[in-house]
């Protein structure tokens, strides 16, 4: 169970409360975590990474266990401590004012 | 007895305004959406309960909205299990995916070189005349999409941008469609205008697009004042009794066409500025039109510090101020392109919104003014729904 904590605006968007949890195919990679929480909420397609390229938006970051991993390519495996639900994947809306 | 729900635009959330014919007493509903840049909320003409929303942001993107019962609940078209599924039987999501048609080709950039069309956000969504899951969507950067399933998907109607779209170019607000206009009386006319690019029209439902820029003059924005493409245009707006005529708010100018944008020609005459943004017709004098002017380019507000409307009853050139209601000094707000709109009950109501939050509103075709709301975030867009 991989536990996913979403930016508010998200979170709004896709009518959840709090945290997120996920069950994913095994390699738990970034991408296939982002796979997994688009197929749950369609409504978020587009909104964290471009439909097309998959891209992450410019905006938005990647964060796990105190590291950054918004430059990581989508194969990456994310730490031990997500994969066992101690520590959650965090999507976070870069600190950008306006 | 009738009434009239104004939908309101703004940077950080939708409002939803509402009176009864008399429009004296309004319930505020909002903010719907709140926190993200709303630029344009628009009702279908043939099931006013079905409105439509455009939702973004600089972080997220891209949203589309629709609500079938007149704005109190909203859902992104197609988002609902079981209502659009993919072969693994999930919903696709896709009512924000706007991709170029093709090849993506490029368009003129700031520095002269040529850049690649990359989506933004939509500007202006318009319902179809006769069919509520129909719309049109106009994208910076510049290009027209349409669904034909209420939102669900979204494909490009490319010939747009095959009319020299390479000499294209954002102005400071960027390149985006922010005008869309169907002719009433001919299903395949259809007027778009592009800041800046110029005005352009389709006779054939979007396939194939011609500039319509013939008359306008932008004598200090391009080196060829004459340019077939390139000007600034801010707004056109037509009178669905007479679609062959046209009045557009330019750049600078203010212009009028006879001929369905074939031909321009300048009715600024005694504005105190012909800067501006919107422009609009009065729904039951297609001669009368009003403008709100602002100082110049560089200075984006009321020249003096007063908010005037102004208005013709000729089609152009003789302008009068209305200004009871308004603020007539100190005043230093804008009121953008799509921040115009008139109802159509007996007595024509009109409203717009301002940078500055207010949304105002004439109950006797601009004679007088009284603001609805004067503390909303900047009002991005204002529509307005006569309803029965």
């Amino acid at each position: 169970m991989i536990r996913v904590v979403l930016p508010f605006h998200l979170r709004t968007l896709a009518r959840v409360d709090g945290e997120v949890q996920l069950e994913t195919d095994h390699p738990v990679t970034l991408g296939s975590v982002l796979d997994a929480l688009e197929a749950r909420y369609p409504v978020l397609r587009g909104t964290i990474r471009d439909h097309g390229t998959l891209k992450r938006r410019p905006f938005i970051r990647f964060f796990a266990c105190e590291q950054d991993l918004s430059h990581e390519p989508l194969d990456t495996a994310l730490p031990e401590a997500v994969l066992t639900g101690e520590e959650p994947f965090l999507v976070v809306g870069a600190m950008a004012g306006g | 007895m009738s009434g009239v729900r104004v939908l309101v635009g703004t940077k950080k959330g939708a409002f939803i305004l509402t009176a009864d014919g008399k429009r004296q007493n309004w319930e505020v509903s909002g903010p719907h959406f709140a926190g993200w840049e709303m630029y344009h909320l628009k009702g279908s003409p043939v099931d006013p309960n079905r409105i439509y929303a455009s939702q973004s942001s600089g972080w997220f993107g891209q949203i589309i909205q629709h609500s079938n019962d007149g704005g109190k609940t909203w859902a992104p078209p197609g988002t609902n299990p079981g209502e659009l599924t993919g072969p693994d039987g999930m919903p696709k999501g896709e009512s924000n995916k706007f991709v170029y048609e093709g090849e993506v080709g490029t368009h003129k950039w700031y520095d002269g070189t040529q850049h690649p069309w990359e989506f933004k956000r939509i500007w202006h969504l318009e319902p179809s005349l006769t069919d509520p899951d129909t719309v049109y969507a106009g994208a910076e950067d510049a290009a027209l999409f349409k669904t034909v399933n209420g939102g669900k998907t979204w494909q490009e109607l490319p010939g747009l941008r095959g009319t020299k779209g390479a000499l294209w170019q954002p102005g400071a607000g960027g390149m985006a469609v922010h005008t869309i206009i169907q002719d009433p009386k001919n299903a395949k006319r259809i007027f778009v205008a592009i800041s800046a690019a110029g005005a352009f029209r389709t006779d054939d439902g979007g396939k194939t697009w011609r500039p319509i820029n013939k008359g306008l003059k932008s004598n200090y924005e391009l080196p060829d004042p004459d340019a077939e493409v390139g000007h600034c245009v801010h707004r056109i707006a037509m009178h669905p009794s007479r679609p062959e005529v046209l009045f557009m708010q330019k750049h600078w100018d203010v212009m009028r066409s006879d001929n369905a944008g074939e031909l321009w020609h300048e009715v600024s005459d005694n504005l105190p500025s012909d800067f501006g943004f919107p422009i609009d017709v009065h729904a039951h004098e297609p001669n009368t039109i009003y403008v709100v002017p602002i100082k110049s380019d560089s200075e984006h507000y009321p020249p003096d510090g007063k908010l005037r409307v102004f208005r013709s009853r000729t089609g152009g050139n003789e302008w009068e101020a209305l200004t009871k209601g308004l603020p007539q000094k100190d005043c230093y707000v804008n009121v953008l392109r799509d921040a115009m709109a008139v109802d159509s009950l007996d007595k024509c109501g009109i409203y717009f919104g301002t940078t500055g939050g207010q949304v105002y509103m004439s109950a006797d075709s601009g004679d007088s003014w009284n603001p609805i709301v004067r503390d909303l975030p900047a009002v991005l867009s204002v529509e307005v729904q006569t309803l029965p």
